[in-house]
């Protein structure tokens, strides 16, 4: 069996920017998928709870008229792959208003404004005049914007955005984030970045949660996180990564070895074997409790927290 | 050989690389697409140098042209001091030893059905490099250590190995036949952040391992390329725009895309982030099909006049060491 995710907790507050980092295969996307009930068979949700706007989403049936409210309009969400994730044979119009009249219940001349309006809003130049254009007529950055305008299109209260500009060009990545930021401010949305890439993150989120292996090992705000990283995995992504303003000739440090095989893991840290920080107590207990940091800065790992006590006393 | 420092593994003048757009039964020519249009570069001896730019720029057509793997529609290339622009085939086989290549995708990259020993040692056997079936072991062993591989691992097969592990077999395959010149087309792009680092510090230590040995890293993530090179060249629709040492580059870019393009770059430290500017470019990357007049870039540029549409800006120096393609600076 494979537990892709296990034990996670987050929550995302009102107009909020909120980024969960983490390398492939780290459960960051299943995580976002169970939100919104997309697992698919035969993976499913063992346990927890979903809350949002005070309703828990797993009293629900996956396809049930008040999941299928939720989804796409109260919770929206935006795919790494733009070209998979439009329907080939349908024009934009088709699919904006679509979702318009299933959800909002805007139909007709209405919904056509409101299609041309939320292009705009994306950043689509000529929007009115695209409107009949197919997907394939788009290139990647304005396809991506097109998601954009449609997971905007019903007011959500949270934007998911999975791993959004990591298949674009940089200044267009740069182009597309400022488009989701403002949208954060315009409309009151909350905003969830999905991604491996900690530049964007120190760039864009307020709060960061860092998993690895299916659980989150360290959470707290970006600042707290970046300027005194606390759990070993998390200092080791920090390190290994070029960075612009850095010498050439600071070596860069990788983190050893591979991340783990999620098939039967036993109940030991995760990152215990390429950890260079681990302790005696790291092999003979289960996976470390949180521990708090400070306010709002939690991490999970017993070398750590020894070293923290040590300091205490 | 008499290798002096000042000399120069590959030199590129002029290339152009232009590619026939057809149409209909008889393939008749109706358009170009200029992929490549007047690159000029040097790459010295032990050095690294990084060709950056956004997809459709052209920055793996200069590699491949480099190598000869396309023909190319002008130019020359000198390597190793010998113009093998107009070499013919069989007397490019013997040069073709002394450059290698790495890719992008180490899944597509390998032969599945070869195991990894075979596949490394592929090389030897196509250039008659070792004497007796000893010295091929012997040879074959040493790539794998030095390539930071268990030789014990090589009858096993590519589908056995990580990505990571699979980026180091093929690089053990480009440095079989002791090449002066390996093009480094994308080679970390594939794979997670934590594994990059283990490839990229991999490039760094065998450059000090082995003497003489230059790379042409070709990427778009400018914070690899500005860590790896000693030298960066900024492409943007199949012209070099900025030429010069990686770190003025940072410190101090001239023309205005590659001012955009590192801001663009996130700097993953949140209080460098606040205090960056933050250049936000005005639409896409025009097709190469039909670029636009004068200056390419002019377009999208935040300090375009009207002059930029009309003349095409040539590649000048600044100062020493440092080039650049922009009648504003």
């Amino acid at each position: 069996m494979v537990k892709a995710v296990d034990g996670v907790s987050f929550h995302i507050g009102e107009r909020e920017i909120v980024s969960i980092v983490g390398e492939s295969g780290c459960g960051k996307s299943v995580s976002l998928l169970s939100v919104m009930r997309l697992i698919k068979a035969p993976g499913e949700i063992v346990g927890g709870k979903v809350l949002f706007e005070g309703r828990d989403l797993l009293n629900y049936e996956a396809n049930g008229p008040e999941m299928r409210s939720i989804r796409g309009a109260r919770i929206a969400m935006i795919f790494q792959e733009p070209m998979t994730s439009l329907n080939p044979v349908l024009t934009i119009r088709q699919q904006l208003t679509e979702m318009l009249g299933l959800h909002m219940g805007i139909r007709g001349e209405a919904a056509q404004r409101r299609a041309v309006a939320l292009m705009s809003l994306a950043g689509i130049p000529a929007a009115s005049e695209r409107l009949d254009d197919y997907p394939h007529h788009f290139s990647g950055g304005m396809r991506q914007r097109v998601m954009i305008a449609m997971a905007i299109s019903c007011n959500p209260g949270i934007l998911i955005a999975d791993e959004p500009t990591t298949a674009l060009d940089v200044t267009t990545q740069a182009q597309l984030l400022k488009v989701m930021k403002d949208m954060v401010q315009k409309l009151g949305t909350s905003l969830v970045i999905v991604t491996h890439n900690l530049g964007l993150v120190a760039r864009y989120a307020q709060r960061i949660y860092v998993m690895y292996a299916g659980k989150i090992v360290e959470s707290g705000t970006t600042k707290s996180i970046f300027s005194h990283p606390r759990h070993p995995y998390t200092v080791g992504l920090l390190q290994c990564i070029p960075r612009l303003d850095r010498e050439k000739s600071q070596r860069l440090v990788p983190i050893e070895g591979l991340p783990p095989n999620l098939v039967n893991m036993p109940d030991k840290c995760a990152f215990l074997p390429r950890c260079p920080r681990r302790i005696r107590e790291c092999y003979e207990k289960p996976w470390p409790p949180f521990v708090r940091a400070n306010e709002d800065h939690r991490f999970r790992c017993y070398a750590e927290d020894s070293a923290d006590e040590r300091h205490a006393e | 050989m008499s290798a002096t420092q000042s000399e120069a593994t590959l030199e590129v003048q002029d290339l152009k690389m232009f590619f026939p757009v057809t149409r209909g039964l008889l393939r008749k020519k109706i358009a170009e697409i200029k992929a490549v249009n007047e690159v000029s570069f040097k790459i010295m001896r032990d050095e690294t140098l990084g060709l950056v730019g956004e997809s459709g720029c052209g920055k793996t057509t200069v590699g491949r042209c480099t190598l000869r793997q396309y023909e190319p529609t002008g130019g020359r290339i000198i390597f190793d001091g010998e113009n093998i622009s107009s070499y013919p085939k069989k007397r490019l086989r013997k040069i073709r030893r002394k450059m290698a290549l790495v890719f992008q995708d180490p899944y597509s990259s390998l032969d599945p059905r070869q195991a990894a020993g075979r596949i490394v040692g592929e090389p030897l056997k196509i250039h008659k490099m070792c004497a007796s079936k000893g010295e091929y072991n012997d040879r074959v062993e040493a790539l794998f250590r030095m390539v930071g591989l268990d030789p014990a691992m090589m009858d096993r097969y590519p589908h056995e190995f990580s990505g990571g592990q699979r980026q180091r077999i093929g690089l053990a395959r480009a440095l079989a036949c002791e090449p002066s010149l390996i093009v480094c087309d994308e080679p970390v792009s594939a794979l997670d952040v934590s594994i990059q680092a283990q490839i990229i510090n991999l490039l760094d230590s065998l450059k000090e391992k082995i003497r003489g040995l230059s790379y042409l890293f070709i990427a778009h993530d400018l914070s690899v390329v500005k860590h790896v090179s000693d030298r960066v060249a900024v492409m943007y629709l199949g012209r070099i725009l900025e030429i010069t040492q990686s770190q003025t580059l940072y410190e101090n870019p001239l023309h205005p895309y590659t001012r955009a393009l590192l801001s663009a770059i996130p700097i993953a430290d949140p209080f460098v982030e606040e205090k960056r500017e933050n250049i936000i470019l005005k639409g896409e990357v025009p097709s190469s099909l039909n670029p636009p007049t004068g200056c390419a870039f002019h377009p999208r540029c935040f300090m375009a006049v009207p002059e930029c549409s009309r003349t095409e800006p040539e590649l000048r120096d600044i100062n020493a060491d440092h080039r650049v393609a922009c009648i504003r600076v």
